[in-house]
C-alpha cells in the first residue's frame, strides 16, 4: 500500500522545517509505509486563508485532496498538524454544504476529493510502524525524560479531527515509550504557542512559550518532543528570545518525534536534520547509545 | 335506531378560538354530519357551567352520543364522562375530539386550523354513531404497597403510607437505609445537621409494625398491575444472619481487609470487608463485600465453596453469637414473593463521576473533589472528623475554589438540564468551609444564582454579605496542577477579565444524574423515562407523582433533581395517592380491554390458536383455554384476555390473523368509520 | 459604550446575518465565559471572547467588527473545544475577520497581523506555494517597524539551509491563481 505524501510549505525542503520533512523521510524508508509526494501540490492555505476567506482557505486544501484522489491515494500524510486539520477540516466544509461543494469545485476545475483519508504523521506511526519499530529498534535512551508537546492543531476541533483526547493526549506519548525514552506527565500538552504569530505578534508567542517551556522543565524534561513545524520553530527558533525576554535559562532541546523514532533506528544525526536546529540537540543525540 | 349525537366545541378561552373559528365546526357539524342533532360552543367546556350545559343538553335534547371537541382526552376525557353520568348515559358514549394538542397549538392559518377541526370533528362523531355502552370492570385491590429506595424519599413514602395503616415493603439495594442524605453534614437553608434530622426517621422505619425492611435487596421482576402486583424481591446474599446478628461489631472490629476505599465516605476513607456502611446504619447489621473478603477471594481463586477456605475466618471465629453463629458464608442470593396493590419507586440519584471533565483533570488531582466527598469532608463522622483537609495531604487549604454548574448545563457534555441544588449546596458548602477555617478564602464561579425557594435567596446572599465567599461569574475552563497547587484558569464576565487562582483545593458543584441501572428499573416497571433517563410523571403539572404505569408512583430525585424538602413533599404526595388507591376494596377498571370472540358451536371462536398475540402482549394478559367437548375431550385451543392484565394497547388485535380480537371501544367497526369519514382532497 | 436599539438601525440582523454566513448559533451562547477563561491571547484583547458574542447577539456590528480581539485569536480552538454549549467561537472569529475586510473595518492597531496574512496569500498567489523568503520580505516592506526583530534569527537560517532563495513556482501555479480569482470576496 503506498500512501500519497503532503509535505507542505514549511517542511519541504530548503523551507524554515526542512528537517521534519528530512527525518520523516528517513524514518520511513526503514519502518514503512512507502510515501510519495502528490504531484503538484500546493499551499493550503494556512492560518492566513481560513482567517481572512472561507472559500479561498477550502478551495485551496481541496485542491490537494483532488490530485490525491486523482493520483488514486486511499490515504495521505501531511505530517504539518496545519496542512493535516485544514485538509481534514475543509473536506468536511464541502462534504456539509453543497453550496460550498459546487463553489469549490468551480474554484478547482475539479470535483472535490470527498473519500481520501487525511493522516497525521502520530497517526501513520501509531498505524503502521510500531510493530517494525520494536523489530528494528537499534538504541534506546533509558532515561531521556521527554515532554510530548502536541500544541493545538492535532488535537482540535476534537469532533472533526477524531485523534486524540484533547486535552490529555497519549498518541505521541506511547511513541516515546516504544522508542525506549520515558514520556513525562505534564500540564502542557495542548497548550496553544501562538502559532502563526511568530512574525507578527512575536510578543505573545514569547509569552506563551515561556508558559510551555517552563512547564517542561518544571516537569524535569530534557527535550520537548513536538509533531508541528510551527511549535517547533516557536519553541526552538525563539528560545533565545524567549531567555532574554524573561532573563532565564531553559536551554532544553526541541526535537521532532520523527528524528527521535530515526536517532533510536540507529540513523545518523545529520541526515535526520538534529544540526539544523537552533537549540543545540547534542545531549539528545548522545542520550541515544 | 339513529343515534341523536350533540357536539360541544370548545373555546379553551383563546387556545383554541384564536386559531379555530369555533362557531363554524359547531355549525357545520350540525348541518352536515350525520346524526347529529345539536351543536354548540362555549368558552370553557372543562368549567362548572360548561358542565352543567353539557348535562343539561343531554337531558333536554335526548342526546345518546357526544362528542366534546376541545383538548387531549388525557386532560379531561374522565371530566366530560363523569358529567355525562349523572344524566344516566353510558360514559363511553362520551368522546372527545382534540383540537387543541394536535390543531390550535400546532397551527398558525385559522382557516385551515379550522378546516382540519371541522375533519378531527367529523370522525370523532363518525366513531360516536358506532360507539356501544361498556361497562367498568371491577378487579380486587391488595392493601399492600411497596416501596422501592430506602434514601428520605422512600423512607418518608414508606412511614407515611405505613401510618396510615397499611402495611409497606421497602426494598434498598445497599446494605442500609439513608442514601444520598446520610451522607450530608448540614443541610441548607437551616443549617441543621443532617443526620440528627434524618436518622430517627431510619429508627422509625426499623421499628414500625407495618413496615416490612429488605436491605441489601433488589427488585427482580414486577407483573400484574394496579391492584396487584407481583413482585419479586432478590435478597443478596449478605452472609450475615440478621435474625441472630446483634450487629455487636466484634466482626468487622477484627477483619484484616481494613483498607478498601468507602463509597460512603466518597472514597475519601476506609472500611472493612465485613461492615457497616456507617455508624448509624439501620439495620446496625454488616454485611459481607465478598469481592474484597480474603476467604471468597481465595474460594474464587481456588474454586471451591466459600465454606470451605480456611485463608481467614476471624470474624466467624470472633461473633458471640452461639450455639449458632450469625456469620454464615455459604448464604446465596434468596428470591423472596410479595403481593402489592402499588408502587412508589424512590431510587434516587447518582452524583456526576468525577472523570468527565478532561479540563478540569479527568479525577486525576486528589485535591480536585465533588461536592459529595466535600459533604464527607464537612461531616464531623467523616473521614476527618469535620476538619477540613485536603486528600492529597492532609493540609488545611487556605484557597478553595467552588466551580458551579459541572456536569449541569452543559450539553456538550451530554446533559443539558440544571440540577436545581448545587446554587444552594454550593453557598452552604462556603459557609462550612469559612465556619472551620476562619482565615479561610472562598471562590465560587457560577453562571447563574438559582435559588428559588422559601429563604433561600437570603441563604445564598448570607454566604457572600456575611460569610464573605467571593462570587465570580465565569466558567472554568482549565484546571492544572504547579507544585503543590492547583492553577484555575476562570473569568469574570462581570468585569470581562480571565482569572487566575493558585488555590489549595477545588470543589466541583457535580450534577444530579439518574442512577446506572435507572432504565433497568423502568423496563421492570414498565414505565417511562425521559432523555435523561429520568422517570417520567403523567402530567408535568396536574399528575406530577404517577409514572405512565397505573398503580406505580414515583418519590424523589429518580424523577428529576429535588433538593430534600421537595422530595419529602413529593415522597409524601405519593404516599397520599397510594393511600387513595387502597382505601376502596375495589378498582374500577376503563373497559377499553381486548376480547377474543366466542361464538355458538360448532366455531366455538374464530381464533385460530396462532397466539402470535401472546408473544406480542407486553403485559402478559393473554392466556389459553380449552374448549372442551361435553366428555371432556379437547376440542380447540383458543386464546382468552386477562381483563384484569390487559391495558388496552390493542397489539393483540392488530396482530391478529383471523380478526378474533377486538378492542373494546376501538374495534375496527368504528376505526374504519373514523378515518372512512375524511374526504380526502 | 452605549448602544442603541430602534427599529430604523434593526440591529438584531447583524446576529442573524453572522448565523446565515456561517451557520454557526450565535444566539446558543449563554455567556458563561469558559471562552474568555482559557483563551492563551485574552490578556491582550481589548473585548474578551465571550464580549464578542455578545456584541454579536446584541447586534453591536461596528464594535465587534473593529474590535483588536478578532485579530488576535491565534486560531487555537481551545475555546469551541471546551464550550458547553458547542459554540463555534473560534470559527466565528474568522467569520468576522472576513466581514471586517469586506467592510474596511479592519483594526488598524493589529496591521502586523493583517499584513502578514496579506503577503502569506501574495505568496501563494504568485507561486502556489509559500517562498519564505519572499513571504518574508514582502512583509517586512509593509511593516518596517517589525524588520528588526528577526534580524538575528534570518542569517542564522540561511546558514543552516533553512531559507531558499529560490521560489518554487508549481506547475498548477495558473490553476491556483484563478482559484484566487474566483474566490475573491465581494
Amino acid at each position: 500500500m503506498k500512501i500519497g505524501y503532503y509535505p507542505g510549505c514549511a517542511i519541504t525542503r530548503g523551507s524554515s522545517s526542512e528537517e521534519y520533512g528530512m527525518s520523516v523521510m528517513k524514518v520511513s524508508q526503514v519502518v514503512g509505509p512507502v510515501i510519495e509526494e502528490i504531484p503538484d501540490w500546493n499551499c493550503c492555505g494556512a492560518s492566513s486563508a481560513h482567517a481572512t476567506n472561507h472559500k479561498l482557505s477550502t478551495a485551496l486544501s481541496v485542491r490537494n485532496l483532488s490530485l490525491a484522489e486523482k493520483y488514486e491515494y486511499k490515504e495521505i500524510l501531511a505530517p504539518c498538524p496545519m496542512c493535516s486539520q485544514r485538509l481534514i477540516i475543509s473536506q468536511k466544509d464541502v462534504q456539509d454544504d453543497e453550496a460550498l461543494r459546487k463553489e469549490v469545485e468551480d474554484a478547482i476545475e475539479m470535483p472535490c476529493g470527498s473519500s481520501v483519508k487525511v493522516s497525521n504523521y502520530l497517526e501513520i506511526i501509531k498505524n503502521y510502524c510500531m510493530d517494525e519499530i520494536a523489530q528494528k529498534i537499534k538504541k534506546s535512551a533509558k532515561g531521556l525524560k521527554v515532554a510530548c508537546y502536541y500544541g493545538c492543531l492535532l488535537v482540535r476541533p476534537p469532533k472533526v479531527l477524531k485523534f486524540d483526547d484533547p486535552e490529555d493526549p497519549q498518541s505521541m506519548d506511547e511513541i516515546v515509550k516504544a522508542i525506549g525514552a520515558q514520556p513525562v506527565d505534564w500540564e502542557f500538552k495542548t497548550n496553544c504557542c501562538g502559532g502563526g504569530f511568530t512574525l507578527s505578534r512575536t510578543d505573545v508567542v514569547v509569552k506563551l512559550t515561556n508558559d510551555i517551556l517552563e512547564g517542561a522543565v518544571e516537569a524535569g524534561a530534557d527535550a520537548i518532543a513536538v509533531a508541528c513545524p510551527m511549535c517547533h520553530a516557536n519553541l526552538d527558533m525563539r528560545q533565545k528570545k524567549i531567555e532574554k525576554e524573561y532573563k532565564r535559562k531553559f536551554n532544553i532541546p526541541i526535537v521532532y518525534i520523527s528524528e527521535l523514532i530515526g536517532l533510536s533506528l540507529g540513523l545518523g544525526s545529520i541526515g535526520l536534520g538534529l544540526d539544523k536546529h537552533f537549540v543545540d540537540t547534542k545531549s539528545v543525540v548522545n542520550a541515544y547509545s | 335506531m339513529g343515534k341523536k349525537i350533540g357536539v360541544f366545541v370548545c373555546h379553551c378561552g383563546t387556545n383554541i378560538s384564536a386559531t379555530v373559528d369555533v362557531e363554524k365546526v359547531a355549525e357545520e357539524a350540525k348541518k352536515k354530519y350525520p346524526g347529529v342533532s345539536y351543536a354548540t360552543t362555549y368558552k370553557y367546556m372543562c368549567s362548572d357551567p360548561g358542565q352543567k350545559l353539557l348535562r343539561e343538553k343531554i337531558e333536554e335534547e335526548g342526546l345518546t352520543g357526544v362528542v366534546v371537541a376541545a383538548c387531549s382526552p388525557k386532560m379531561h376525557e374522565r371530566t366530560f364522562r363523569n358529567a355525562a353520568v349523572k344524566t344516566g348515559l353510558n360514559p363511553y358514549q362520551v368522546e372527545v375530539s382534540n383540537i387543541r394538542e394536535q390543531c390550535s397549538w400546532v397551527h398558525h392559518d385559522k382557516a385551515l386550523g379550522t378546516e382540519k377541526s371541522i375533519d378531527l370533528v367529523r370522525m370523532m362523531t363518525e366513531k360516536a354513531r358506532k360507539d356501544r355502552s361498556l361497562d367498568s370492570i371491577k378487579v380486587p385491590v391488595t392493601k399492600r404497597a411497596l416501596v422501592i429506595g430506602g434514601g428520605i424519599a422512600g423512607i418518608q413514602a414508606a412511614l407515611d403510607i405505613a401510618d396510615g395503616g397499611i402495611e409497606v415493603i421497602l426494598v434498598e439495594k445497599d446494605a442500609s437505609i439513608g442514601g444520598h442524605m446520610a451522607q450530608l453534614s448540614e443541610t441548607f437553608p437551616t443549617l441543621d445537621c443532617s443526620q440528627c434530622i434524618l436518622t430517627p426517621r431510619m429508627v422509625e422505619v426499623a421499628q414500625h409494625e407495618n413496615i416490612k425492611l429488605y436491605t441489601w435487596s433488589e427488585i427482580e421482576s414486577v407483573g400484574g398491575y394496579i391492584g396487584n402486583f407481583d413482585v419479586k424481591i432478590r435478597k443478596k446474599a449478605r452472609s450475615v444472619d440478621l435474625d441472630l446478628c446483634t450487629g455487636c461489631s466484634s466482626c468487622w472490629q477484627v477483619c484484616p481487609s481494613k483498607k478498601i476505599k468507602s463509597d460512603f465516605e466518597m472514597n475519601l476513607g476506609n472500611r472493612t470487608a465485613i461492615y457497616i456502611p456507617f455508624p448509624q446504619a439501620i439495620p446496625s447489621k454488616p454485611v459481607i463485600d465478598r469481592e474484597h473478603c480474603l476467604l471468597f477471594r481465595d474460594a474464587r481463586k481456588k474454586g471451591i465453596p466459600p465454606a470451605e477456605s480456611k485463608v481467614c475466618r476471624k470474624c466467624y471465629d470472633v461473633c458471640p453469637i452461639a450455639p449458632v453463629k450469625a456469620i454464615d458464608y455459604s448464604h446465596e442470593d434468596e428470591i423472596v414473593e410479595e403481593k402489592v396493590g402499588a408502587i412508589v419507586v424512590a431510587t434516587g440519584y447518582q452524583e456526576l463521576k468525577n472523570n468527565l471533565y478532561g479540563e478540569y483533570g479527568k479525577g486525576k488531582y486528589a485535591d480536585v473533589i465533588t461536592g459529595l466527598q466535600f459533604e464527607r469532608l464537612a461531616s464531623a463522622s467523616g473521614p476527618t472528623e469535620g476538619l477540613i483537609k485536603r486528600p492529597s495531604d492532609g493540609k488545611e487549604p487556605e484557597i478553595v475554589v467552588f466551580i458551579q454548574c459541572v456536569g449541569s448545563r452543559d450539553p456538550a457534555k451530554g446533559c443539558s438540564y440544571c440540577s436545581k441544588t448545587c446554587c444552594m449546596y454550593t453557598a452552604k458548602h462556603t459557609m462550612l468551609y469559612k465556619h472551620k477555617v476562619h482565615h479561610g478564602h472562598a471562590f465560587v464561579f457560577y453562571i447563574d444564582i438559582r435559588c428559588g425557594g422559601k429563604n433561600y435567596e437570603e441563604f445564598s446572599l448570607r454566604a457572600i454579605e456575611e460569610e464573605g465567599a467571593t462570587y465570580l461569574r465565569g466558567r472554568v475552563s482549565r484546571i492544572y496542577k504547579k507544585g503543590d497547587k492547583l492553577i484555575v484558569l476562570g473569568a469574570d464576565t462581570l468585569t470581562g477579565s480571565q482569572v487566575e487562582i493558585e488555590a489549595d483545593m477545588v470543589v466541583l458543584a457535580s450534577a444530579m444524574k439518574a442512577q446506572d441501572d435507572a432504565e433497568d428499573v423502568a423496563r421492570k416497571l414498565s414505565i417511562q423515562y425521559d432523555k435523561d433517563r429520568f422517570f417520567s410523571e403523567l402530567h408535568p403539572k396536574l399528575r406530577p407523582v404517577e409514572s405512565s404505569n397505573a398503580g406505580i408512583f414515583l418519590a424523589g430525585a429518580c424523577q428529576g433533581p429535588k433538593d430534600i424538602p421537595e422530595t419529602v413533599a413529593q415522597a409524601s404526595g405519593a404516599a397520599s395517592k397510594v393511600q387513595a388507591l387502597l382505601s376502596s376494596d375495589e378498582l374500577e377498571r376503563e373497559p377499553v380491554v381486548a376480547r377474543v370472540d366466542r361464538l355458538p358451536p360448532p366455531l366455538f371462536s374464530t381464533c385460530i390458536g396462532c397466539f402470535y398475540c401472546q408473544r406480542v402482549c407486553p403485559y402478559g394478559a393473554i392466556e389459553q383455554e380449552d374448549i372442551k367437548a361435553r366428555d371432556g375431550s379437547v376440542i380447540k385451543t383458543v386464546a382468552r384476555v386477562n381483563v384484569g392484565l390487559c391495558q388496552g394497547c390493542g397489539l393483540c388485535a392488530a396482530t391478529c390473523r383471523s380478526k378474533s380480537v377486538e378492542l373494546e371501544g376501538f374495534n375496527d367497526e368504528q376505526v374504519f368509520a373514523e378515518i372512512n369519514s375524511v374526504e380526502f382532497n | 459604550m452605549k448602544i442603541k436599539i430602534n427599529l430604523s438601525e434593526r440591529s438584531s440582523d447583524f446576529a442573524k446575518e453572522v448565523e446565515k454566513r456561517s451557520g454557526i448559533k450565535v444566539k446558543e451562547c449563554y455567556q458563561c465565559g469558559k471562552c474568555t477563561a482559557g483563551c492563551p491571547v485574552a490578556y491582550e484583547m481589548d473585548y474578551m471572547p465571550n464580549q464578542i458574542i455578545r456584541l454579536v447577539q446584541i447586534g453591536a456590528r461596528r464594535e465587534a467588527l473593529t474590535s483588536r480581539t478578532i485579530w488576535l485569536c491565534a486560531s487555537c480552538i481551545t475555546c469551541s473545544t471546551r464550550c458547553p454549549k458547542e459554540v463555534k467561537i473560534a470559527e466565528l472569529m474568522d467569520v468576522l475577520r472576513e466581514m471586517a475586510l469586506e467592510e474596511n473595518l479592519a483594526n488598524p492597531l493589529e496591521k502586523n497581523i493583517t499584513a502578514f496574512h496579506e503577503s502569506f496569500l501574495n505568496s501563494v498567489k504568485k507561486h502556489g506555494r509559500i517562498s519564505e523568503v519572499w513571504m518574508l520580505n514582502e512583509y517586512k516592506m509593509k511593516r518596517p517597524k517589525t524588520a528588526l526583530q528577526d534580524l538575528v534569527v534570518a542569517p542564522q537560517m540561511i546558514g543552516k539551509g533553512k531559507l531558499s532563495f529560490l521560489p518554487h513556482n508549481i506547475k498548477g501555479k495558473d490553476a491556483i491563481s484563478r482559484i484566487f480569482k474566483k474566490c475573491k470576496p465581494k
